[in-house]
């Protein structure tokens, strides 16, 4: 875990030698680190325990294990009858696809976009290129939440071209449309950023020499620069994936119609009177498990892309 | 602006494809490039950077710049008629509100807390994970965890565990052997908010944790080790090296822990609504309600305004305060 933030963004440390030599933790006080770090595992892990395990149990047994450690366990008259319950109540496939292509499209194209630009303002010559950079990253500063609501007021005015049968019609207005959940996330200052400063480290002699043997500024992005930007791909397709998929503000407020959902907002068919909690901690699992599982295959590449992102003080 | 580049749509395939230049060498000082080399490197950048200026200046540009008009007229989200310039009656009509001020202080309240208490335990949590203990990687994943969980998820979970007759209530009662009062946790005016709060430092503390390492690991060993040299004690090392070396990461902290603080929304969304009494109200669940649910789009780009006004003075006053001292 050595030099993660002084090596360029989002590169990958060489895997986990510790460098520094220090005097080694004396005994009775690494027995209190250890102690620690457990009930600290303890006080992560039991709430999202308590949710899988709940989603296995009818809402009757969950509310009698409350009191005991029983919560915490699958025993009892476990099943996936929640999640059956979940696929009566919901069209949870849809959503989940909705999530999927969504995201999925936003990280590609985003990824595209900006690594184009990046490379247009660290490897060309040309005139504003500064003012340009300059721009983009003082646009930072602005969270999404101040131009959201200016935003959802633009996108209802916007043209739209829609499929209707076997006609293209133009109408006004994204609301409830796929595009209005992918367009206006692609383009983000954060990553043009994150990839500019990658392609810094990578030598220029390189581009000369592709273009020595006639490469186009093109070919150079596509077949030098890129192939060796692998760790800065990763840090922004997951920086740009998490907070997608995560969306919850923007897709409440711009998709009415049932099929369009993404599953974040899917979860508002459970807010009622009687809240059958059981199926409620099975469809938080199902929209869990998927991102928890890309966490913990790629673990080492979504701890260096949050730790990155600490480069932008 | 980038967007404002002219794209003449015959140019691109010239740029694309090989245009071999003998004198090529990008940012070769002083060497002056024939006009049409350079011409044609323009042109490549423009539509190299296009795409992502014109999505920016659309999405990002364009919404910023209408947040500062629309806050003075009467725009409605859904409206047959055009909007109307009123002057300053959206703000003045925001601070005649109670849920303004109401929401104001929540906002101040929650990221007061939040920032040190976040902060701080982030910074336990990395030291612990950092220390020469076996299971450092471990740990680490562990802690992270709910970071990757979304927030919308969390709050649904805790809403439930908070419930009068949730899990928290039940453990409480159960090991003080019954001398607990059961509380309805987020229906109470009192403890809704801190109850809030208790969660999102939960939820978040594993980010900053993360970034506290990355910073503690731009430290220099050989520090550490003049420091044993001279016999330093453990609170010493701290007090003399790591905090000093973790100046930078601090301001950065700061200001995304203050930033997200006052954005507060989806918890408040999920869990409460708002309630009770205005006790979990905040300026960006006040601005959906009005800009959203209402189609007050001017009086939430009010809301907007005057939350986008809060983080930069925030910022700045932090950016002042832990700048470097000479």
């Amino acid at each position: 875990m050595a030099a993660l933030t002084d090596a360029p963004t989002g590169v990958q440390p060489a895997p986990a030698p510790q460098n520094r030599r220090r005097a080694p933790v004396s005994r009775p006080r690494s027995v209190l680190i250890t102690v620690a770090r457990v009930v600290l595992v303890l006080v992560f892990v039991l709430p999202l325990l308590f949710m899988f395990v709940s989603s296995l149990k009818p809402d009757l047994q969950i509310f009698a294990d409350m009191t005991n450690w029983r919560a915490f366990l699958p025993v009892g008259d476990v099943s996936l009858d929640n999640y059956a319950g979940v696929f009566d109540r919901v069209p949870f496939l849809r959503f989940l696809l909705n999530s999927i292509g969504i995201s999925g499209l936003t990280v590609v194209l985003g990824i595209f976009v900006n690594s184009l630009a990046a490379f247009g303002l660290s490897r060309l010559q040309w005139r504003g290129q500064q003012a340009v950079l300059t721009a983009i990253i003082a646009t930072l500063i602005v969270p999404f939440e101040t131009l959201a609501l200016p935003l959802l007021w633009w996108v209802n005015k916007l043209p739209s071209i829609q499929l209707d049968g076997f006609h293209l019609v133009f109408t006004t207005g994204w609301i409830d449309t796929y595009q209005v959940q992918i367009i206006p996330f692609i383009a983000n200052a954060f990553s043009i950023f994150l990839f500019y400063q990658y392609f810094s480290s990578i030598p220029r002699e390189l581009d000369e020499a592709a273009r020595m043997d006639g490469a186009g500024w093109f070919r150079i992005y596509r077949s030098v620069v890129m192939p060796l930007s692998g760790p800065a791909i990763a840090t922004v397709a997951i920086l740009t994936f998490l907070p997608i998929w995560n969306a919850y503000m923007w897709p409440l407020m711009v998709v009415q119609r049932e099929e369009l959902r993404p599953v974040m907002v899917g979860i508002q068919y459970f807010f009622q009177l009687n809240v059958a909690w059981g199926q409620v901690m099975a469809y938080a699992s199902m929209i869990t498990i998927p991102v928890l599982v890309l966490f913990l295959g790629f673990q080492r590449s979504f701890i260096n892309s949050i730790a990155s992102s600490g480069v932008k003080g | 602006m980038v967007s404002t580049t002219p794209l003449a749509p015959g140019n691109e395939p010239a740029a694309l494809t090989t245009t071999r230049r003998k004198s090529a060498r990008p940012f070769a000082g002083g060497q002056r490039r024939p006009t049409s080399a350079r011409s044609r490197e323009s042109r490549t950048a423009a539509w190299m950077v296009g795409p992502a200026g014109i999505l920016l200046f659309l999405f990002l540009v364009v919404p910023v710049v209408l947040a500062f008009i629309l806050a003075f007229t009467n725009a409605r989200l859904i409206s047959p008629r055009p909007a109307e310039f009123i002057g300053f009656d959206n703000f003045t009509n925001l601070f005649t509100d109670s849920v303004f001020w109401a929401s104001l202080r929540n906002n101040v309240v929650f990221a007061l807390v939040i920032v040190p208490v976040q902060a701080g335990f982030g910074l336990v949590l990395a030291l612990l994970v950092n220390a020469k203990v076996r299971g450092t990687n471990f740990f680490r994943t562990v802690y992270f965890v709910p970071v990757v969980t979304s927030i919308v998820v969390i709050s649904l979970l805790w809403k439930f565990l908070y419930q009068l007759d949730g899990l928290l209530n039940q453990m409480l009662v159960r090991v003080t052997f019954g001398h607990f009062t059961p509380i309805d946790w987020l229906n109470n005016p009192s403890t809704a908010l801190p109850a809030i709060m208790v969660m999102s430092v939960w939820q978040g503390v594993g980010f900053h944790m993360i970034i506290w390492l990355a910073g503690l690991q731009t430290i220099p060993a050989d520090l550490y080790e003049a420091g044993d040299l001279d016999g330093a004690s453990g609170w010493q090392r701290f007090r003399y090296i790591t905090w000093p070396g973790l100046r930078a990461t601090r301001t950065f902290i700061l200001i995304t822990i203050t930033i997200s603080a006052l954005s507060l929304f989806s918890q408040i969304s999920v869990m409460t609504q708002g309630g009770p009494l205005d006790s979990t109200t905040t300026l960006v669940f006040m601005a959906v309600r009005s800009g959203y649910k209402q189609l007050a789009t001017g009086y939430a780009s009010a809301i907007s305004l005057i939350f986008f006004v809060l983080v930069l003075t925030v910022a700045a006053i932090q950016r002042f305060l832990t700048r470097e001292k000479v």
